[in-house]
């Protein structure tokens, strides 16, 4: 009893987490945590096949499949926290509040018989016990799990591929294009320039200095850019900030160095790195 | 062989069928084989008149079944058709005057480019005709008199391209449904109290019930000889009816159709026998439409209207004499078979004398036509000598015996009757003088001549029978005959003798002639008609036909107009109001309902979500009750 | 063994109303996943109650299907993306009346 009310507090926290998140990344990161916590109580309950593949399954597998696809296509995407449809939030507390309250007072209070509890069904171990109810009684069910399990698996398959329509470009043509690019509009054919050369930091974030000391942003990968991670500024900016922090008077240990160039501040949603 | 009568019926029948379905390679004879139908149907009525005439008195009555029509619980209705002695005398009628017709109609629409469809017509009409009289049954004779209906419409509204004569057509026809409706309520009332509507059925129970069942049956029946003879007071139609062509006014709406009322009440004289007050209306109508018939004949200077406010004249003489019971039935269907004859003859005579005149109907356009056209004139005259009741012409005798009847019935009856044969005398005799004597008024561009051959033939033939058919009066050959099927005429005995009222008729139709003589023989005619301000009273009241039509359209027509715009307006407003406002709600409650479906996957859930607390409360107060 | 349902039927709710506000489709699936794993409690919870291994059995399929459920979910959604350039259930209204 100890560890759920050791758990119980923290999955309602992280699960809270998952409705207020800003960023997914948290969001799947509080799921995660309440996978956990809920294994433990699993192992717990004396189901210790079920810990294991709850650990194994849902945070180990699923949990990393959600993250990579976060990785994909949740990086260029903004969630809003305005709501659009009017009146979903304050509808979807009550509605919420009052199943939550119904479930709670109503159905799982009415649970009275008394707890036989696992010992005997586990006589012969838990996995034992799960292995011959899975095999015997569920063996139709196992099976069509298996069908599923396959069904599934060619789904995600033609729903993840991408017809081609056109031929693939060969070597020859990139290098064509990228010729043709040159010539039109002047864009540099070779290979883009790697963040960090000749700069202080050799960071993603920190772009590659021209030999004349001036920044190259497009040595910054794009994906910064669109996070808003990246800001490029000119030197004037940049003074003008210094200009304030020393008048601010901070501690000159902590003050950064800005007399030199690059005229670059990386800037992002944290204070890491806002000078150097 | 006497149950062939329905062959009588088929082989018109066949013919207008035929026309109607073959193309138009059949414009080329449709004609002659209308008329060699009609000729076959003659003669086959004559061959079975003359088996009849040979059978004896009892046994001249032949009822042919060709099956059951309408076979429904208690009521069954044969398709059975009737010759005896009544009939037989319409089918030679029919057929004989219709057949003369036909050929005179292959002269008079030999340049209409419809004439197939128009033999047609007439063959279908024919047809009908013949299924009205031959009928054994009410409900087949219902089925003639609506053909005849049908084929009077399809007729009078030939040359539909003239607005006035599709209006005439509808006209006729609707006037027609009025009477139409007293007819099927006369076979309802049939059939609810005797079970049946078969003819000798009917009037052989029809002494078995109260008198005011045989009086209803009577008036009803009456209300339907009235639409379709044009008696008062739905007589309207007549007159606009000759915007069809003439050799379908001569047939249809001289000789036989607008018969067709008195053929009713004759076949149902039993139901008049029962009833006094029937005949007595029957009298009241018949006075009245002659009287009405003869004072427009005088006014109007269309010739063939003036013909027709004749027809109506004489037709009332024949409801007259219905009207006088067993002592009248076989004076109205002899004068009903000589006045088929003579008004015929005048009428083919006035298509004759339209032909010549570049088909100008205004008599005050001819003049002095006998010299152009001796035949038509010739004929034309016998007809007019027969209608006036020259001493030994057909109408003489005929109309003689239906005065001497009414006077026998009623003195004040037999004075109108006398009086109208004055006035016919009179407003004929106009018609001769304007037409055939005086000065020439012809329109410039005018070359009367005489008509072909094809045409004056069936007028010589018309002729001769108008002259001839007085014979049958011979030793009351008529009455006789008709016995059978019109019951045995009593004599009455009459106030004068016969030689005085028949000297009576003689000196009042003289001076019918005499005052038109000296009203239009001896004085200039005037080439114009006078405009109404001009004329008297007497003679507006006429040209406007007695202000029938004023009437009609002031009781029937005007309010059944606001009715039916009232109805239109409730239909639109109030019907269609509930329908569509039911529409529109629905429509509305839609679109609220739509406004749910935002296509925001999250309403939904939040809605389903919903309906798990719902579930779920659901099941807690089932389970906590 | 009522604390064991009590907090499976908070997660579900809590779950529940993720669904209902989260506009990112990813978001909005780990939420049902959350939900998913509510109800495995209440089974694991039920089956100790009573004694057998059925409950668990059944949280077993429950995670395989969820499982399959992922795979076929998440491959919708990048396809989604990669034809729509959004992840926001909102954006996704074809059902719109």
């Amino acid at each position: 009893m100890t560890a759920f009310w050791i758990l119980a507090p923290v999955m309602v926290l992280a699960a809270m987490g998952l409705i207020f998140a800003r960023k997914a990344v948290h969001a799947a990161l509080c799921l995660a945590v309440v996978m956990i916590c809920l294994a433990m109580l699993y192992a717990a309950q004396g189901a210790p096949f079920l810990f294991a593949v709850q650990i194994i399954v849902y945070t180990g597998a699923i949990m990393m499949l959600f993250l990579f696809v976060l990785m994909l296509v949740g990086v260029e995407t903004s969630d809003s926290i305005v709501e659009t449809i009017k009146g979903q939030r304050v509808m979807a507390a009550v509605v919420g509040v009052l199943f939550a309250l119904l479930l709670s007072l109503g159905v799982a209070q009415s649970v009275s018989s008394a707890i036989v509890g696992l010992g005997e069904a586990n006589a012969n171990g838990n996995l034992h016990g799960l292995a011959s109810l899975l095999f015997t009684d569920y063996v139709l069910a196992f099976e069509f799990t298996a069908a599923l399990m396959i069904v599934a698996v060619l789904g995600a398959m033609v729903l993840a591929h991408r017809e081609r329509l056109v031929a693939p470009p060969t070597q020859a043509d990139l290098q064509a294009r990228r010729m043709r690019d040159f010539a039109e509009s002047g864009k540099h054919p070779g290979n883009a320039p790697t963040p960090g050369v000749f700069a202080r930091h050799n960071a993603v974030d920190t772009p590659a200095l021209l030999p004349d000391g001036t920044p190259l942003p497009e040595s910054i990968p794009g994906t910064l850019v669109s996070r808003h991670q990246f800001e490029l500024h000119d030197a004037d900016d940049v003074n003008r900030v210094v200009g304030e922090i020393e008048a601010a008077d901070v501690d000159p240990d902590e003050r950064p160095v800005t007399t030199e160039k690059p005229d670059v501040r990386p800037a992002s949603d944290t204070d890491e790195g806002e000078s150097k | 062989m006497l149950d062939l009568s329905w062959l009588l019926i088929a082989i018109p029948l066949a013919g207008a069928a035929l026309l109607l379905t073959w193309g138009k390679e059949s414009d080329r004879f449709g004609h002659l084989i209308a008329t060699a139908c009609s000729a076959a149907s003659f003669v086959l009525g004559v061959v079975l008149f003359v088996e009849l005439a040979g059978r004896d008195a009892e046994d001249r009555s032949v009822t042919t079944d060709l099956g059951t029509w309408i076979d429904a619980g208690p009521f069954r209705a044969d398709f059975s058709f009737t010759f005896d002695t009544l009939s037989s005398l319409f089918v030679l009628l029919i057929t004989g005057v219709g057949t003369l017709i036909h050929v005179y109609s292959i002269g008079y629409m030999a340049h209409d480019e419809r004439r197939r469809r128009f033999f047609a017509y007439l063959n279908l009409f024919i047809a009908a005709m013949l299924t009205l009289v031959l009928a054994a049954d009410y409900l087949v004779l219902f089925l003639g008199w609506e053909g005849v209906g049908l084929a009077s419409y399809l007729l009078i509204g030939f040359w539909q391209h003239k607005p006035s004569a599709a209006a005439a057509a509808k006209k006729a026809f609707v006037m027609n449904r009025v009477g139409d409706l007293g007819l099927a309520l006369a076979i309802m009332t049939m059939f609810a109290w005797f079970g049946t509507t078969s003819i000798a059925a009917v009037n052989d129970q029809v002494h078995s019930v109260s008198g005011n069942v045989a009086t209803a049956l009577g008036l009803l029946l009456l209300l339907g000889a009235c639409g379709k003879s044009a008696q008062f007071p739905l007589q309207a139609w007549l007159l606009d009816a000759m915007e069809g062509p003439t050799p379908v006014s001569a047939l249809i709406h001289a000789a036989t159709m607008v018969t067709a009322g008195v053929y009713l009440v004759v076949r149902s004289h039993d139901v008049f026998d029962a009833s006094a007050t029937a005949r007595n209306v029957v009298i009241a109508v018949g006075v009245i439409t002659l009287l009405m018939g003869a004072w427009i004949g005088c006014t109007k200077d269309d010739i063939k209207k003036a013909l027709a406010g004749s027809t109506m004249s004489q037709i009332g003489y024949m409801m007259l004499a219905a009207g006088l019971g067993p002592a009248g039935y076989a004076f109205a269907i002899f004068h009903l078979l000589t006045h088929g004859f003579f008004k015929a003859n005048m009428f083919l005579g006035a298509g004759s004398v339209m032909h010549g005149m570049n088909d100008d109907v205004d008599m005050r356009h001819y003049g002095a036509l006998r010299k152009a056209m001796p035949v038509t004139f010739y004929t034309f005259g016998i007809g007019y000598l027969a209608i006036i009741g020259f001493p030994g012409t057909s109408g003489f005798f005929s109309k003689d015996k239906i005065i001497e009847a009414a006077l026998g019935h009623s003195v004040w009856v037999g004075l109108a009757a006398l009086l109208g044969a004055g006035v016919t005398a009179f407003y004929m005799t106009r018609l001769m003088l304007m037409t055939f004597f005086g000065e020439k008024r012809w329109r410039d561009d005018v070359h009367p001549h005489e008509s072909p051959s094809v045409m004056t033939v069936p007028l010589i033939v018309l002729a001769a029978l108008s002259l001839l058919a007085g014979l049958m009066a011979l030793g009351s050959w008529i009455e006789e005959w008709l016995e059978p099927a019109a019951g045995h005429a009593e004599h009455h005995d009459l106030p004068l003798p016969i030689i005085v009222i028949t000297l009576i008729v003689l000196v009042v139709v003289a001076a019918g002639v005499a005052l038109a003589w000296l009203t239009y023989g001896r004085r200039q005619i005037a080439a114009e008609t006078p405009a109404d301000s001009e004329v008297s009273a007497f003679t507006r009241a006429g040209r406007a036909e007695l202000y029938g039509n004023h009437v009609n359209d002031a009781l029937v027509v005007r309010p059944a107009t606001h009715l039916t715009r009232a109805l239109v307006w409730a239909d639109a407003k109030v019907i269609d109001g509930f329908v569509t406002g039911g529409a529109d709600r629905l429509g509305e409650i839609s679109g609220e309902l739509r406004k749910p479906q935002t296509g925001f996957v999250r309403s939904y859930a939040l809605m389903v979500l919903g309906g798990a607390l719902v579930v779920l409360l659901g099941l807690l107060a089932v389970t906590l009750a | 063994m009522t604390e064991y349902l009590t907090l499976s039927m908070l997660l579900f709710s809590i779950g529940a109303i993720g669904v209902l506000v989260r506009r990112n489709a990813i978001i909005v699936f780990m939420c049902v996943e959350l939900m998913l794993n509510a109800t495995n409690l209440a089974f694991v919870a039920f089956a100790r109650q009573h004694g057998n291994l059925d409950g668990q059995v059944a949280a077993f399929f429950v995670m395989v299907v969820a499982a399959a459920e992922v795979t076929i979910g998440l491959a919708i959604i990048v396809s989604i993306y990669r034809t729509r350039r959004t992840t926001s259930v909102d954006d996704a209204n074809l059902l719109k009346a």
